[in-house]
């Protein structure tokens, strides 16, 4: 089924994977983009010739094998062309994210020793100049969108059609040159090299060979039954593993169609209309879609209101099961059936999932009743685990096994086992090489026995399950020694839609505190159905209605806190909303929007204080950092409460 | 950050010589002379009621005027026909949008070509050979504006549904949808925010830069208008007060006077 037509062990480079598909299936998409309103088709032939062209031009540039290359944009074919290309030549892409400012990529370009940047438009060409001030050794600029460049007169600024013609001259004048390149490859050279957005200190360069992202991607492939016809939407930032892995090393080991949505603005659009069968996203991505799907149920007339509660009754009941294939009666079959045609189908259709095989969710705690509904719609929802060091698939759940509390047993060539303090250790075929140019960094998590510590902190349950419990240096005691582990607070606050970032504190200290951000649609929707006026996020973070709504939120919490004797201890205390959402630009959060606990903790000192001094109120002023790297302030007073926390419950005699 | 160089202005494009307007016994513009040149960014400003749309509309051709000639690429004319003008590369927006609200975004740039569209009624309803080679041509021109204007998003929804903003955006799309080589927009940042007027000036900035397309604004921002035109025309109560740089039309004391008053 997915075994046929798979590729073989010979096409182990990246470069010699797009060659085979080049030669099995020369017409079948490869790529698609909507470009003016229309999805364009880039097959394996489009994307082997586009390839060649591009390889022979970067190697006029100067690009020697081992060197590096900075891509950043959105997904696009040409971005992904440049990749393969740049691997073809024995160099390495670096994959950056597009949002980060000048001043964090600099970072990056020195560290790699970055000469050549094939980048999306104007607004990185302007960080690429930027950058270039500080670090003159990046020498070639090649830029794909023209708009507002054409008075740019700075040297090595080239257009990609520039570059293209130049390198279609070149390939015709050294016709052997690019199989030449390919054929000097070996599995276990760098194929990429990732930059971990790093909770603590410096970003670090995740150095990944063809063969390990080969492995897993051959791994999660064959887990699924995965084949040539899956359609893929890419539209995470490149930069990250996780969509490269998917709509990268998956795709060019599978065969598949990847396909690029025309503008960050129109992914829902795009979604609708591509239906994609092969679906990730992070759980905040389909909590919002929920938020959406609630909000417009509350506007809707009654009959489909009661249609909805009903139906999503019956799904909650049978729906899981169905999906996971266990018994079910004829009725409730049937029953099932009807709300499929009434409610399940079109609510996927509306949501763009309808051809969804398989769906993953990874990189936070979900929530079980957000877990469920996806479940219950009929939509095949799964965890998984993993991180940039171990090429993502460590964990997976497979068919029949999904659930919302842990991430699945270890896959297919991974050796997993929880050390005596509790962390994670993998050992797996799609480790890491090394962090590029930082071998203490390496030594610190790659034991002599080739154990990768993963930093997490976990157990494996009775059905070989793990279940993630916090990362390892978060956990932490309280003054009394019970045991604190932050993300698991503020995961069950997150879990609430009002709720769209928790920190929590609480190590070393008597009580726990907690700072929340609320989330701007569901809590701006709850306000206007109340008749709540408000002039924006800050005086909307400040309403007393607001700050006892959360205060609801973190009561309930504390009430399933108490039930767990180990966690009883750590209920919340004291609570404040915040006046500005925790954001990537403020360092606050990592790209891949990681609370960065330890930061806020020291630029919001005087807010911790103030909770844990007791006080009701507390004037701060923050830093705001804009997209161009400007700097604003923002001021506030602050609401500081006081929750209701619950006695534990005396032992049953 | 590099800034993009326009181009330098051309020749004239458009000459007002003593054009005078009356509407009973209100006399709109009176007596008003100034010239436009090529590739420049002019902008008429005043108080309301200073005749600016009237001018606005005398150079497209919806009103003629009583007395004085207005010269359109060099050839004089005295009464022109509006559909005349968009013929001759005039296109504008207007202040109350004038757009289709039924119809979706789409479709009203897409009536901005109707000037391009050659093939006859019985070609197009039946969508015989030339008319559809003419409408893919029609339609890559309208996705082309689309993306340069970033509403991609929006491109199937109702023009009615959308919020004033962008509205507006879909009205400046439609003007471009004619590859004007005059453009006039009436008003382009009324009711807009501080975040959409800063959109809108690029855009208008950006129409100037990459297809060199002349434009003439009528606006009451005066942040707008000294930060992005070349040209100023002041005028007050039908009268031309004012013809220069901004920062001379600044400086002037009679359009202190009449128009922007004194900072206290």
């Amino acid at each position: 089924m997915a075994q046929e037509g798979m590729a073989p062990q010979t096409a182990d480079t990246f470069p010699r994977l797009l060659l085979w598909h080049e030669r099995t299936r020369p017409n079948h998409p490869a790529l698609r983009e909507k470009d003016l309103g229309i999805w364009q088709t880039w097959t394996w032939a489009d994307l082997a010739a586009e390839v060649r062209v591009l390889a022979a031009a970067l190697h006029q540039l100067g690009l020697a094998r081992g060197g590096h290359v900075a891509v950043i944009g959105e997904n696009r074919p040409r971005l992904y062309a440049a990749m393969l290309a740049t691997q073809s030549l024995g160099a390495i892409p670096v994959p950056m994210y597009q949002d980060a400012i000048a001043a964090q990529m600099l970072y990056v370009f020195e560290d790699a020793q970055i000469e050549h940047a094939v980048v999306e438009d104007q607004e990185q060409v302007d960080k690429m100049l930027e950058v270039r001030d500080q670090y003159p050794a990046l020498a070639h600029i090649v830029y794909d969108d023209a708009r507002g460049l054409r008075d740019y007169s700075q040297s090595g600024l080239v257009s990609y059609d520039e570059l293209r013609l130049r390198g279609a001259q070149f390939a015709n004048r050294h016709p052997g040159l690019f199989d030449e390149q390919v054929a000097r490859a070996s599995t276990s050279d760098t194929a990429t090299l990732f930059y971990t957005s790093g909770t603590t200190g410096r970003p670090k360069g995740v150095v990944q060979t063809h063969a390990a992202l080969i492995d897993r991607a051959r791994a999660a492939t064959v887990f699924d039954g995965l084949g040539p016809n899956e359609d893929v939407l890419a539209y995470l930032p490149l930069a990250w593993i996780g969509q490269n892995i998917f709509s990268y090393a998956q795709a060019l080991f599978a065969g598949y169609t990847v396909n690029c949505p025309e503008s960050p603005s129109t992914v829902t659009n795009d979604m609708r209309e591509i239906g994609p069968t092969y679906y990730f996203a992070p759980p905040r991505v389909f909590e919002g879609l929920l938020t959406q799907v609630m909000i417009r149920m509350e506007d809707a007339g009654r009959i489909k209101r009661t249609l909805f509660r009903h139906f999503m009754e019956v799904g909650r009941r049978v729906g899981g099961r169905i999906l996971d294939r266990q018994p079910v009666g004829a009725a409730m079959r049937l029953w099932y059936a009807l709300g499929d045609l009434l409610l399940y189908a079109p609510l996927r259709n509306q949501l763009g999932l309808s051809r969804v095989k398989v769906a993953y969710t990874a990189g936070e705690a979900i929530g079980p009743d957000l877990f469920a509904f996806y479940r219950c719609l009929g939509v095949n929802l799964k965890q998984l685990y993993g991180s940039t060091e171990t090429a993502v698939f460590v964990c997976m759940q497979p068919d029949g096994e999904a659930r919302a509390d842990t991430v699945g047993p270890p896959l297919a060539g991974v050796e997993l086992r929880i050390s005596d303090s509790g962390e994670v250790l993998v050992r797996s075929p799609g480790l890491l090489k090394e962090y590029h140019r930082n071998p203490e960094a390496t030594a610190a998590v790659c034991d002599s026995d080739g154990w990768f510590h993963t930093g997490d902190a976990g157990l494996l349950d009775s059905d070989g399950h793990l279940r993630i419990i916090d990362r390892a240096a978060d956990v932490g005691r309280l003054h009394d020694g019970t045991l604190f582990a932050p993300k698991y607070i503020e995961n069950k606050l997150k879990f609430f839609p009002q709720i769209k970032e928790a920190v929590a504190f609480g190590d070393g200290r008597r009580q726990v505190c907690v700072f929340v951000n609320i989330d701007s649609e569901a809590v701006g929707d709850w306000a206007e159905r109340r008749g709540l006026a408000y002039a924006g996020y800050a005086d909307l973070a400040g309403k007393t209605e607001v700050l006892d709504l959360v205060g609801g939120c973190v009561d309930k919490v504390n009430a399933d806190l108490v039930t767990d004797p180990l966690l009883a201890n750590s209920q919340i205390h004291r609570f404040l909303v915040l006046h500005k959402e925790l954001d990537p630009d403020d360092e606050e959060l990592t790209r891949t929007r990681k609370v960065r606990r330890r930061f806020i903790a020291r630029k919001y000192e005087s807010l911790v204080d103030a909770l844990y001094a007791g006080h009701e109120s507390q004037y701060i002023e923050t830093e705001v950092r804009f997209e161009d790297g400007r700097v604003g302030k923002v001021a506030a007073t602050l609401q500081l409460r006081t929750a209701k926390t619950c006695a534990p419950v005396a032992r049953a005699a | 950050m590099t800034a993009s160089r326009r181009a330098a202005p051309g020749d004239v494009l458009l000459r007002i010589e003593h054009a005078s307007l009356t509407f009973g016994g209100i006399k709109a513009l009176v007596d008003v002379s100034f010239d436009v040149l090529e590739h420049e960014i002019r902008a008429i400003i005043g108080p309301n009621g200073a005749g600016k749309s009237s001018l606005l509309n005398l150079i497209n051709g919806v009103y003629a005027p009583l007395a004085g000639t207005i010269s359109y690429l060099g050839q004089a004319r005295t009464r022109m026909q509006p559909h005349e003008a968009a013929r001759l590369g005039i296109a504008r927006t207007f202040q109350s949008l004038a757009l289709f609200k039924g119809m979706s975004v789409l479709d009203n740039i897409m009536t901005g070509r109707t000037l391009r569209m050659r093939s006859g009624l019985l070609a197009q309803a039946l969508y015989l050979g030339p008319a559809v080679r003419e409408e893919i041509e029609n339609r890559k021109r309208v996705e082309a504006i689309i993306e340069f204007l970033e509403i991609q998003a929006y491109r199937r929804q109702p023009v009615g549904s959308l919020p004033y903003g962008l509205q507006k955006r879909v009205d400046l799309a439609r003007a471009l949808a004619l590859e004007p080589r005059l453009l006039l927009l009436d008003e382009p940042m009324a009711g807009m925010n501080l975040e959409e007027k800063q959109d809108m000036c690029r855009f208008v900035l950006d129409v100037n830069e990459e297809f060199g397309t002349t434009l003439v604004l009528i606006e009451h921002d005066m942040g707008v208008v000294m930060d992005i035109s070349d040209r100023v025309v002041v005028l007050d109560y039908g009268r031309k007060i004012g013809d220069g740089t901004p920062d001379q039309v600044r400086a002037s004391q009679e359009v202190i006077n009449a128009y922007l008053g004194i900072a206290h």
